[in-house]
């Protein structure tokens, strides 16, 4: 028994069975993410007038991250074109880097989320708003630094409004409410970590996924190279997949 | 398959090439137009989709090879987009709709107690 | 050039055929679409047994409020503890059995059943094909199923109990409820969505790409083409419900506010929540899913009965393309019909008459399909056998359940009937003697290809026959019970409702007939249980017991399943298969026997 088709196209579609299969799985991940980005709109546009933050994220960071997500996405094409022109070595470069370029993006990501984790909106009893990064935090008091300081219901952190202070220490008693910027603090904050975080599962599993291939996976090339490479191909679409979301998400989420 | 002989392979490579630098030009435009600050909200919003859709354009056809993919794969993409298109228009269409004063906005209440003349309740 | 592979495919499966697989390969980690049909209809026949368990407790909840449950009490108090004390049902209790007896009807039973366990076993023979085209994904397709299956039953033994905010989950009350059941149920969820996905996947790439040389996509039997749209269906609408699951869980867990408003109050106070986000986003993304899942449950069963139908009129079905073209039909408009579950979330009118309009279109295509099945008995020699009788039974009382659907579809008449017990009569006139009536005549028409023996037909036929009257029984006063008002999901069955009424012949509150059916209702429930143990007997006694086969196809029937030798063994095909014309040449003018199956040219 052999299910045909697995590397050979059929020749009435054109097409060998794995690639109908991811294309297939991409097309479910597109209403995945098109749900959520539909999440985005509606609540975005069902929020209060004016009170959608703007500017909570690092904008350069963001940039060279989406740098880093467009260099790994050339050098997946170019590994499979390695591949195709029987270059084994240059596929290993390509794919090398590729796998270099998802952990700085996971790195990158990371930090941001550890910026916001760290980052404190702390309302004060007399109505005024600090805003900063958490350097100490102990029974009496905290420190805050590259804080704003506002009145409450005037503006938000990325406003940059109000008075600035490279630190600011906060007796406990003078606090009302303090909430870090985790997806708890706003809707904007839910639907950025959400979508975030499930792209940075899928940047994980594509990297796993090409790591396999890259390392003990790579043995199919003595056996079936046309077979391997054809795997290059279905993981290189999916990872196209990733960038490609984070194309969007990028300016959505940091920009606008 | 056509299009995938050595010699096609390499004219591919020279356009992967050209796309990735575009990519980068695209991303430098969408960042630097954040920085130019255009007036109208619904102009920056229409930019920065505009440019996201010709690098993921360019990203799917050249890098995905959509440009020369077979009738099947467009039949099933395209389907899918128009039923993504459906989900996204027709709940932000109902959304639009709900009759005034349905929508409460507490956010905006309380910004309207601050300062009596803002906003009114209202939905969108 | 394919007859050759396949002859050295076959050759191949000759020696493999040796090295017997061990017991744990060939029976639970097997990725033979066979064995994983079989798998998927054993688990999924258990959760139907089971969600209908659920709801025979309810009824007595129903039928006799506050009174302990016999038999069953004390043994649901020993495991549940609390929510069953003193063998008495509590509202938390109630609640968490009609949540999950929704999710686990929907989710585990019939989907799997109609669509992967059916599927999996009929739809790759009826294609000429060796196996599914990734059947180690088809493998942990099952294996997703049964880990969603288990943290689904877990949640009845964590603290608080399973969900029990009903199988739609709404928003914010399922998030608000402070025990854990809703993030198991949304756990589980997420187990069971992502098989449906792989399974979906494996399911178009085979139906696109293993079809035998000649298969054309007219040549498809029917059952395939309402396999192929349900998978359509399954893949475009299932992930928005990922997207939502993922998202109440974050509500759940993360503490977000993607479907908690501002100004969000639960028992009378502000809740701690950062608000901003919105309920019918929720509804939505949940009916976005549901409407199409409707047509999940209900092609498969169509794609069956058409089967049955043929083989038993011995005659061609009528309008085999209109068929096809209208089960395509359905799934297109399945999606833009949702927002007529949400007349009631007071969307503009405008919205509200674009839905209404779908959902009138949508009906026909449907009354294409009943009419021409309909039609097709017309003029025939019919059969009168087990899987025919659950065939005929399925054309009405499908037909009741699609028609009840357009008061719902409007929304003048939905204001009145919305949440009653007319939509319960309405739905599960669609998926209980509709659909169930459908796997049943399918279970009992490909019983002999999977095992080699009938099941026993006078136990069919009381089967057939006790179920049906039952059925009508518990659903039929359903439908008086909600044109009179009565709401679903009370505890009590109406009877605190019905305090406030002011006389028998006024209007507002429940007459007192009205409240009486439900004990009348609930005793059909429990005969209707009774009912299924000839089915159960029989099912396993005709393993063994049952009358043998006396030819590899016993039905003579045209389609390939049956041109495979009983049971078909791995790699399906003695020779590798070749399709010649369509799939319902019965009594063609001109041949030697009435039927000409698929794969022998006609002369």
């Amino acid at each position: 028994m052999e299910i045909p088709y697995v590397v050979q196209p059929r020749p009435d579609t054109g097409l060998y069975n794995a690639k109908l299969g991811i294309w297939l799985f991409l097309a479910s991940e597109v209403m995945l993410f098109g749900a959520l980005f539909s999440s985005y709109i509606l609540l975005r546009i069902g929020a209060a007038p004016g009170a959608w933050p703007h500017g909570l994220l690092n904008i350069p960071i963001g940039t060279v991250n989406t740098l880093v997500l467009i260099t790994s996405s050339i050098t997946v094409v170019m590994a499979w074109a390695s591949l195709k022109l029987n270059q084994f070595n240059r596929f290993k470069m390509f794919q090398g880097i590729t796998l270099v370029c998802a952990m700085l993006f996971v790195c990158i990501k990371s930090y941001e989320y550890y910026d916001k984790f760290t980052h404190y909106e702390v309302i004060m009893t007399d109505g005024m708003v600090a805003d900063g990064h958490l350097v100490e935090k102990s029974d009496t008091h905290i420190t805050l630094k590259h804080v704003a300081v506002f009145h409450e219901g005037e503006g938000t952190a990325g406003d940059h409004h109000g008075e600035h202070r490279e630190e600011m220490r906060i007796e406990a008693a003078q606090i009302r409410k303090m909430e870090n910027y985790g997806p708890w603090h706003n809707t904007y904050l839910a639907i950025y970590f959400t979508l975030t975080a499930l792209h940075a599962l899928h940047v994980i599993g594509g990297a796993a996924v090409i790591a396999y291939l890259w390392g003990p996976g790579s043995r199919m090339w003595k056996t079936d190279p046309e077979r391997f490479t054809n795997r290059i191909e279905i993981s290189g679409l999916f990872w196209h997949f990733v960038d490609l979301v984070w194309i969007f998400l990028f300016p959505v989420l940091y920009l606008l | 398959m056509s299009g995938h002989s050595p010699h096609e392979i390499k004219a591919s490579v020279r356009r992967y090439l050209l796309v990735f630098g575009a990519l980068i030009v695209g991303t430098a435009v969408t960042v630097g137009a954040y920085y130019i600050d255009i007036p109208s909200v619904a102009m920056t919003v229409a930019l920065a989709m505009l440019i996201a859709s010709v690098k993921a354009f360019l990203v799917a056809g050249y890098f995905m090879h959509l440009m020369s993919e077979r009738k099947m794969i467009y039949g099933i993409l395209g389907s899918t987009a128009f039923f993504f298109s459906v989900l996204m228009y027709l709940t932000v269409w109902a959304h639009g709709q709900a009759p005034p004063g349905t929508v409460y906005l507490g956010a905006s209440i309380a910004a309207a107690q601050h300062a009596p003349a803002a906003h009114p309740p209202a939905s969108h | 050039m394919q007859s050759t592979t396949s002859q050295t495919g076959h050759t191949e499966a000759h020696d493999a055929h040796h090295e017997e697989p061990g017991f744990w390969r060939a029976y639970v980690f097997s990725t033979d679409h066979k064995v994983i049909g079989i798998q998927y209809g054993v688990t999924s026949l258990i959760f139907l047994l089971f969600g209908f368990f659920l709801m025979m407790m309810m009824r007595w909840q129903i039928a006799y409020p506050g009174h302990p449950i016999p038999v069953m009490g004390p043994i649901l108090e020993k495991v549940l503890g609390d929510v069953a004390s003193g063998g008495v049902m509590s509202s938390d209790l109630y609640n968490s059995f009609g949540a999950m007896h929704g999710t686990i009807m929907v989710f585990l039973a019939v989907v799997p059943l109609a669509f992967a366990a059916f599927g999996n076993y009929v739809v790759p023979l009826q294609i000429g094909a060796v196996d599914m085209a990734f059947p180690r994904i088809n493998m942990v397709s099952y294996q997703c199923f049964v880990v969603g299956g288990v943290v689904m039953m877990v949640s009845f033994f964590i603290p608080g109990g399973a969900a029990q905010a009903g199988w739609t989950s709404y928003s914010p009350l399922a998030t608000s409820i402070p025990t854990d059941g809703q993030t198991f149920w949304i756990l589980g969820m997420v187990f069971l969505i992502t098989s449906s996905l792989l399974g979906a996947v494996n399911f178009i790439a085979t139906i696109i790409q293993l079809r035998a040389p000649g298969m054309t996509w007219m040549r498809l039997p029917f059952f395939v083409w309402a396999q192929f749209v349900t998978a359509f269906l399954l893949l475009l609408a299932f992930p928005p419900l990922e997207a939502a699951a993922v998202m109440q869980l974050m509500d759940k867990v993360a503490h977000t506010s993607f479907f908690l408003p501002t100004g969000l109050a639960i028992g009378g106070n502000l809740a701690n929540v950062s608000g901003g986000g919105s309920p019918l986003l929720w509804q939505h993304l949940f009916w976005f899913l549901g409407h199409p899942e409707v047509y999940v449950l209900i092609l498969p069963a169509l794609g069956i009965v058409a089967e049955v139908v043929a083989n038993n009129t011995r005659k061609p079905l009528w309008g085999y393309k209109s068929l096809v073209y209208a089960s395509l039909a359905i799934g297109f408009l399945s999606f833009i019909v949702w927002a007529h579950h949400m007349y009631l979330t007071g969307m503009g009118t405008a919205i509200s008459t674009f839905f209404q309009t779908t959902t009138m279109i949508i009906s026909i295509p449907s009354v294409v399909i009943l009419t021409c099945l309909l039609i097709s008995l017309w003029g025939g020699s019919i059969r009168i056998n087990t899987p025919m009788l659950f065939a005929l039974g399925f054309l009405p009382m499908f037909g009741i359940g699609g028609l009840t659907g357009l008061p719902l579809g409007l929304n003048y008449s939905d204001i009145h009937l919305h949440d009653t017990y007319y939509v319960i009569a309405h739905f599960h006139y669609v998926v209980a003697p509709g659909t169930i009536f459908g796997l049943m005549a399918g279970i009992y028409y490909w019983y002999p290809k999977a095992t080699g023996r009938f099941m026993s037909e006078f136990w069919g036929k009381v089967h057939f026959w006790t179920s049906l009257v039952f059925m009508n029984l518990i659903f039929q006063p359903m439908f008086a019970q909600g044109m009179a008002g009565m709401l679903r999901r009370m505890v009590d069955g109406g009877v605190n409702y019905s305090l406030a009424k002011v006389g028998n012949d006024a209007i507002g509150g429940l007459s007192d007939t009205m409240i009486g059916m439900n004990v009348g209702i609930s005793h059909a429930a429990w005969l209707l249980g009774v009912s299924q143990i000839p089915f159960i007997i029989n099912f396993f006694w005709s393993i063994t017991h049952g009358k043998k086969v006396t030819s590899d196809n016993p039905w003579d029937a045209t389609t390939l399943e049956w041109q495979t030798p009983t049971p078909p063994p791995h790699g399906n095909f003695a020779t590798a298969m070749k399709v010649y014309h369509g799939p319902y040449e019965y009594s063609a003018p001109g041949q030697s026997k009435d039927f000409a199956p698929q794969n022998e040219p006609m002369r």
